[in-house]
């Protein structure tokens, strides 16, 4: 391979950049290559991502002499880097100010009032994306800050970048953002301000997988420790691999991203795998608008999601984990990397875990501004360093995953039920909830409620319970209708919230829990809009690989778009609502992934359970 | 992808039975669902499906329906397992092929692409439901005197990539970029081929499916409207230029060359040339002076 780099130099910055992630300078050059270059370059491949996310941090963009740089050092095809940095939202391809505010125009947040705020902010700051100033603002999909939007990012490039998120905003909270950057911004809300339950002893009580969340100090491992953290490990270890998928597997724990696969199923399909070298990638890029549990998870009780995934690779014999986690997350980020770091100065990551001979460590992987990447094929692609494309399914991960090998990919949220599976046993886990659907599960509450955030629930209680739980719909309100399930989910009627919140009661009313969210709209909820911004949603959203889901998802849009805001005839929207029927069944039966296959759910159940669209 | 390295000589394969509409088909192990209809007779219809390169079942117009599966699979990169169930031909499947054939043909120019007019008879898909709405038309970029490249015709089926990349060429001049509706071939930052990583091996235009990518001759001559099919000749014959022995196939009208394929069955190159053999054949051609 003979690569030829752009004529463009890099910037002192650049270089400085990058060779803070990726060592000092050695570029491989001639005869060097041609010696043992097909094989450095398929071993640096994978630190693209975090070079991209290096150049961008520094300068703002990803600039044409920046990215030859990285080409150079990674041994890169230009043209492949440039197509891998184009898919992801968070980098830039054109220079643009190194201050940018990215205002949430996404589902929660309009519930809350997204929609005015950016009408003044357009009238406070101007035009979105401008040129030629100190900061730029634009409106930007779910930042995962649903329980208290509208919520806005500010990120400024720099050594070191700045990142920070205020919500909820108001539009002279983003003239401030512009002006002085995230530096000069307030504290964030405490992570425990996302945990209603949290507040009150009875509450607090009920909490399993996020009772530490506000007990602990998430950046210390000993009060991690003081709080039964590392327990679960100590015993895993003394139950042995086999011993801790029968529990996994006894327990009927499944998947909480939203597939509900059985978790002991899969660990025990990598275990049983002849190839020896296997890893572990906790999908951490949560994007579904109004998910957010995940990053409660992360920033309150980092250490219980390393202990689970080293329980998780004991079990199943892997030696490198991942967390990829989504890159709008700055705390969670900062908690994350503190936790690891810390882990492994104390032994708890590292060669010789807890000094018992198991190796194991992670890796984190920053996301980039993609809902695709949360597939679990194309969270593999994008950790290699490629476009965060789903894979073609046979072979699964358990299979063939990250770099071909055996791969477990399970939820942060899936990974912590293993803590109180491992130490009170499988059928005791099995034993909560329904016969259906086992254990606790964290539903993400936003929208028209009193008190949004996560709330744990043993399954079985109705959504009814959940929203009163949350406070009810405030202000005198009314209840309009419930989105469950997030934008890949559906609606349900006002009408219809008497059924339990399990797999079961979803599926034996035509919906889906989907990764927890509930979202709840009152009858001021301009229904139209909210599903216009579904559609543009999945418009946005849609890697692009195969025609149903990316000419679809337009179509689909452009047809809506026609029918909320024209003056229609009868027959005219007639003819939108066939084409949205008939594009949404193509898009179902054919599309390559899960993206493409429920770009169309919310919209249809709007449609066919709302009588939306009439 | 079959190429000379990878005649099968190994052990016997076994032979898997299958169902295709109604009709027991035996198949050996590792085909795929396509392998099996083409060699039962069966008609699927496929655009970015390539016979010298790796499937990537980007276009989903050759999905089937294999029982027991919850949504429908490419037939061109699924490969067949004992006792599959599988309809070519139901409602379901031709629902979504015409969607296919619709979506496609509402957002990129097909005129190009030989079996479209076909199918849309075919699955009576009507590509000009959708009325006024976005499409991929752009300027034809001409930037060297060898190929042009005319992205409204383009329907992303990676195969240019692949040919130039990893499966083939190994100069990955190209890659697709960008994301959802805006993904594209682009090269590094859209530079011209002359600044890219390009060698003009052509071999990304042999297996364009819809004349997205095209000889310049013939581009200039569809522009001049003298493009005419129907009076070409085509000429296998070997490449005169080095000891390797490329079979080329010369397209000719009027008795002059206006195009250089080469056959994908040939074990030599399984239809890839390089630059000389694709493009270098106007000393043919190029009359004496006096």
């Amino acid at each position: 391979m003979d690569l030829r780099f752009p004529k463009e130099e890099p910037t002192l910055a650049e270089v400085q950049a990058l060779d803070a992630v990726l060592g000092e300078s050695h570029v491989v050059e001639g005869w060097q290559r041609e010696r043992g270059g097909a094989h450095l370059a398929a071993e640096q491949r994978p630190q693209l991502l975090a070079a991209l996310h290096a150049l961008q941090d520094r300068v703002g963009w990803v600039s044409p002499g920046g990215l030859g740089e990285l080409c150079r050092r990674l041994d890169v095809p230009p043209a492949e880097a440039y197509g891998v940095a184009s898919f992801y939202a968070m980098f830039s391809m054109e220079e643009r100010p190194s201050r940018v505010v990215h205002v949430c125009a996404d589902l929660a947040c309009q519930v809350l009032g997204a929609g005015a705020l950016l009408d003044a902010v357009q009238a406070e700051c101007g035009n979105p994306n401008q040129t030629g100033v100190p900061g730029a603002w634009q409106p930007s999909p779910c930042l995962g800050l649903c329980e208290r939007g509208p919520a806005i990012l500010v990120t400024e490039a720099g050594d070191p970048a700045h990142e920070a998120v205020i919500a909820p905003a108001i539009a002279t909270d983003v003239a401030v953002a512009l002006r002085i950057g995230p530096k000069g911004l307030g504290a964030e809300a405490p992570v425990v301000a996302a945990v209603p339950q949290a507040a009150t002893p009875q509450g607090a009580a009920e909490l399993v997988l996020l009772k530490r969340v506000g007990v602990v100090d998430p950046t210390s491992l000993d009060d991690y420790r003081a709080h039964g953290g590392y327990e679960a490990l100590r015993a895993a270890f003394a139950m042995g691999p086999t011993g801790v998928i029968r529990e996994v597997t006894d327990s009927n724990l499944v998947g909480r991203g939203g597939a509900a696969f059985p978790a002991g199923r899969k660990w025990a399909a990598v275990a049983a795998q002849s190839v020896r070298t296997r890893y572990l990638v906790c999908n951490a890029d949560e994007s579904e608008p109004g998910t957010f549990k995940d990053r409660v998870i992360i920033e309150g009780d980092p250490f219980s999601l390393i202990e689970a995934m080293t329980i998780c690779a004991f079990a199943t014999g892997c030696e490198q984990g991942f967390v990829y986690l989504r890159g709008e997350y700055p705390r969670a980020l900062e908690h994350l990397r503190h936790a690891i770091d810390t882990a492994r100065d104390r032994g708890y990551l590292g060669t010789n875990v807890m000094g018992l001979g198991f190796a194991f460590d992670i890796t984190i992987v920053r996301g980039a501004g993609a809902y695709i990447c949360g597939e679990e094929t194309a969270i593999f692609n994008s950790i290699e360093g490629y476009r965060g494309e789903p894979r073609s399914k046979p072979p699964f991960p358990v299979e063939v995953g990250l770099f071909g090998k055996p791969t477990v990919v399970n939820n942060v949220e899936t990974l912590v039920n293993v803590l109180p599976i491992v130490l009170n046993g499988g059928p005791a886990y099995a034993a909560i909830g329904t016969a259906g659907s086992s254990g606790t599960k964290v539903f993400c509450v936003s929208g028209a409620v009193a008190n949004a955030g996560v709330y744990e629930l043993p399954f079985g209680a109705t959504l009814r319970e959940l929203i009163d739980l949350a406070g009810g719909v405030p202000n005198g309100r009314s209840l309009k209708a419930v989105l469950l399930g997030g934008a890949a989910g559906s609606f349900v009627r006002a009408d219809e919230i008497d059924f339990p919140l399990t797999l079961e009661g979803a599926r034996a009313h035509n919906t889906t829990l989907g990764s927890g969210v509930v979202m709840v709209l009152d009858d001021t909820v301009d229904l139209p809009t909210f599903l216009r911004r579904i559609a543009a949603f999945f418009r946005d959203e849609s890697c692009g690989q195969c025609v149903p889901c990316r000419v679809g998802t337009v179509r689909q849009e452009e047809a809506l778009i026609r029918i909320t805001l024209g003056p229609r005839s009868a027959a005219q929207n007639e003819a939108d609502l066939t084409i949205l029927r008939d594009v949404g069944r193509a898009m179902r039966d054919a599309s390559i992934c899960g993206l493409g296959q429920t770009a169309w759910s919310a919209i249809e159940s709007a449609i066919d359970r709302l009588g939306a669209l009439q | 992808m079959t190429s000379i390295y990878e005649t099968p000589v190994g052990l016997p394969r076994r032979a898997v039975s299958i169902q295709i509409d109604g009709e027991e088909v035996k198949i050996s192990e590792g085909a795929t669902i396509l392998d099996a209809c083409k060699a039962h007779g069966t008609d699927v219809p496929t655009l970015c499906y390539g016979d010298t390169l790796d499937p990537v079942n980007a276009c989903r117009v050759c999905v089937v329906e294999v029982e027991g599966n919850r949504v429908l699979v490419p037939s061109c990169s699924r490969k067949v397992e004992p006792g599959m169930v599988i309809n070519t031909d139901n409602e379901r499947t031709r629902h979504s092929r015409k969607l296919v054939l619709e979506l496609l043909g509402s957002s990129v120019d097909l005129s190009a692409a030989p079996m479209v007019a076909g199918w849309n008879d075919q699955y009576q898909a009507d590509p000009m439901r959708f009325g006024e709405s976005k499409t991929v038309r752009q300027p034809v970029k001409v930037d060297n005197d060898l190929y042009v490249r005319d992205y409204s015709r383009c329907i992303l089926c990676y195969k240019c990539v692949d040919a130039c990349g990893e499966q083939w060429q190994n100069s990955f001049a190209i890659s697709v970029a960008g994301r959802g509706f805006n993904a594209h071939i682009s090269t590094e930052f859209d530079v011209g081929l002359p600044d890219s990583a390009c060698v003009y091996c052509g071999n990304c235009v042999e297996v364009c499916p819809t004349g997205a990518l095209m000889f310049k001759t013939e581009h200039d001559m569809r522009v001049a409207e003298t493009w005419n099919e129907s009076v070409q000749q085509q000429t296998t014959t070997i490449c005169p230029y080095c000891g390797v022995g490329c079979s080329l196939t010369l397209h000719t009208q009027d008795n002059t060359i206006v195009k250089v394929t080469s056959p994908h069955e040939s074990a030599v190159g399984s239809g890839n040339l390089c630059i000389k053999g694709r493009f270098g054949f106007q000393h043919v051609q190029t009359l004496k002076h006096n």
